[in-house]
């Protein structure tokens, strides 16, 4: 039996002004899957993933996560998918009058009773399970590089164990040992908890690597498969960008990867 | 719906059989759930209950869910019972399971925040800390006027390095845009110079004399002083606000790096702009002023419009003028550069910009009337 989808999108449309983004868009995310989503700069990915999460209502069409209706959601309804999903966003968008630790304790303390002493806890293990220094949990966000604000973000993403984890970009700007480190987190932590995740990346060897299919976001719409089935797919713009050298390469590397495990 | 699972409670079940102590971990362990159970398996893990215990099995076979939170509760338990000398066995933890166990073991606790000072200690350390920065402050500031003043010059022999576009448009949002404010509070004041003086000057049978009461308060004084003030909080604030928000979002190093100078792009228009402004905004001040005052007098007093303009000539003289409005450029400059200054200042976060906006209009405000009090000295000094 097919089970009903973690995110179901029908017929989305979403303008700005004249500027049309998204067109009868559908898409359905399996729950447990890993999904790559890619498309041009501006194609409307993070766009896309804002509208998913509530925080631009869709100009037409219906968004369902965990088979509740985003655009209709009372206020209860919404704050449960709230608890129940984690975002990365591109920049982090960490609280910067906050510590990292404190970061991670805001979801803990809105949408749990637990004690004090608990949500410090527990945040800690969040911080190190990011792979974030212990002694990071007390610094600002100001204070942090780059890549280690991308992993305190993961860290407040993943306070509440959600069901369903956003990541927007989440490699872009790591050096490529740390993008590395982070794609097995996050397939490590997917198993483990058994997470949904829909990332938009351009990372190749995060696409080859970690996910299970890819959607590509295209024409104002999503073409979506396995990697296998989409290079068979006879658009120029999907042939260039899994044909291409990156996507070659990538290819190349993985088949080694494979190749070395099965000898 | 669709995940209640989730929402099954988390249970917990012990069972004692001899030495040996079985926990038995059933339903949802999970963060939502982990509150109900929190103080439980803390009641559990007492002394008393732990008496004469040597083994104790943790089972997680009848557990539904499982995130890091149960991981957690488990792993502290297990660390609790270690500690009292038990023996542990963790049981019916799957592959996936065991695999988050380990995950969140390996993790390591946050060093403890280093602590501050307590109460006497922290007073002294404090007033010295504070001593300390209001003497770098100061100097800082002199640093940054003596910078400013060296691109005003710079700017003043080779005018084409002014931004024009950039000058006009904060003439237009510090200088038009305040009109309806300036004039407004100026003839309020006006209104109650008038109405206080008329009542003590009535006392002497002097009610004639609240006209020059008016006239000098006004043009030496308070026309310059109000208008310097909302200034100080609409137009000082802005730019540090302004200046702040592009700090964090590091525009001023990426202006740097381009090889852009912010005390030339930034500062140098801006504080033009307040010291071309201020003067018309303080003449415009004191008309209003003397406008709101002159219909009190009407009001009140019944001295027409033709007296109290006879009144006025006769007891002022164009010094009065402008001792009043020789101050508004100098105090203009003194909010723009402070108003820049603390924008620069500002450190990395959203937080600081509150802070240095704060700090902008205060300091801003207080070094216009230490200066006012120097102005008055000054003037008294040379008799005008
Ligand atoms: N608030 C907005 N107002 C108008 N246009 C917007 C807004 N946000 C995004 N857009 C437009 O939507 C398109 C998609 O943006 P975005 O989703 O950020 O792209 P990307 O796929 O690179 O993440 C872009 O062309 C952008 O100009
Ligand atoms: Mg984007």
């Amino acid at each position: 039996m097919e089970q009903d989808p973690a995110i179901r999108i029908k017929g989305l449309l979403t303008q700005f002004g004249s500027n049309v983004i998204h067109k009868d868009l559908d898409l359905n995310v399996r729950r447990g899957e890993i999904l790559g989503l890619v498309g041009g700069s501006g194609s409307g990915k993070s766009v896309l993933m804002n509208t998913i999460i509530g925080l631009r209502r869709p100009n037409a069409g219906s968004i369902e996560v965990l088979g509740q209706n985003v655009d209709q959601a009372n206020s209860a309804t919404l704050k449960w998918l709230s608890s129940r999903w984690g975002v990365l966003f591109q920049d982090g968008a960490l609280f910067s009058s906050l510590t990292v630790r404190q970061n991670v304790e805001v979801p803990l303390k809105t949408h749990t009773e637990l004690s004090e002493h608990a949500c410090a806890e527990l945040a800690e293990i969040k911080v190190g399970l990011a792979g974030l220094p212990p002694d990071a949990a007390h610094k600002y966000p100001s204070e942090l590089s780059g890549g280690m604000r991308k992993r305190a973000g993961l860290a407040r993403a993943l306070a509440l164990d959600p069901d369903i984890l956003f990541l927007d970009e989440p490699t872009a700007g790591l050096d490529p040992i740390g993008a590395a480190s982070f794609d097995s987190l996050v397939q490590e932590l997917q198993r483990a908890l058994g997470l949904t995740i829909l990332m938009v990346t351009h990372d190749m060897d995060s696409l080859y690597t970690v996910c299970d299919r890819v959607a590509v976001l295209l024409d104002r719409r999503i073409k979506v498969g396995t990697i296998a089935e989409l290079m068979e797919d006879s658009h120029p713009w999907i042939a260039e960008y899994f044909g291409g050298p990156r996507g070659r390469a990538a290819a190349d590397a993985r088949r080694r990867v494979t190749d070395g495990r099965k000898t | 719906m669709a995940t209640a699972g989730r929402e099954a409670a988390a249970r917990l079940t012990t069972d004692r059989d001899g030495s040996q102590l079985r926990l038995l971990f059933a339903g949802s362990w999970t963060t939502a759930n982990l509150a109900d159970r929190e103080a439980e398996l803390d009641g559990t893990l007492n002394r008393r209950a732990l008496a004469g215990v040597e083994r104790a099995v943790l089972s997680l076979d009848q557990v539904t869910h499982f995130d890091t939170a149960g991981a957690w509760a488990t792993l502290r338990t297990a660390r609790r019972l270690r500690d009292a000398g038990v023996e542990v066995a963790i049981e019916g933890a799957g592959a996936d399971r065991q695999r988050l166990l380990e995950a969140v073991e390996q993790t390591e606790p946050a060093p403890s925040p280093p602590r501050g000072l307590r109460f006497p200690l922290s007073f002294l350390a404090n007033l010295g800390k504070l001593t300390l920065t209001l003497g770098a402050d100061a100097r800082a500031l002199t640093g940054f006027l003596g910078l400013t003043t060296l691109v005003f010059l710079r700017a003043l022999l080779r005018p084409s390095r002014i931004r024009f576009t950039s000058l006009i448009h904060h003439m237009q949002k510090t200088g038009v845009d305040s009109l309806p404010i300036v004039g407004l509070l100026a003839f309020l004041i006006g209104v109650v110079l008038a109405y206080q003086g008329a009542d003590q000057l009535a006392r002497f049978g002097a009610q004639i004399y609240t006209v020059n009461l008016l006239g000098i308060s006004v043009l030496r004084e308070m026309g310059i002083l109000i208008t310097a003030i909302i200034v100080a909080g609409r137009s000082g604030s802005a730019f540090t606000a302004q200046i702040g928000t592009m700090k964090v979002n590091q525009e001023i190093d990426a202006m740097r790096t381009i090889g852009l100078d912010p005390v030339e792009v930034l500062v140098l228009p801006r504080a033009l702009a307040l010291v071309l402004v201020m003067p018309l905004l303080t003449f415009y001040a004191n008309i209003m002023a003397i406008l709101g005052g002159g219909l009190m007098v009407w009001v009140l007093l019944g001295i027409d419009p033709a007296a109290f303009v006879r009144q006025l000539h006769q007891s002022l003289n164009v010094e009065a003028l402008l001792v009043g409005m020789i101050k508004a450029p100098v105090f203009a400059f003194v909010i723009g550069l402070v108003g820049c200054f603390e924008g620069l200042r500002t450190g990395g976060n959203a937080e600081s910009v509150g802070t240095q906006t704060t700090r902008a209009v205060v300091e801003a405000i207080f070094l216009v009337i230490v200066l006012d009090a120097f102005f008055s000295v000054f003037f008294s000094v040379i008799g005008v």
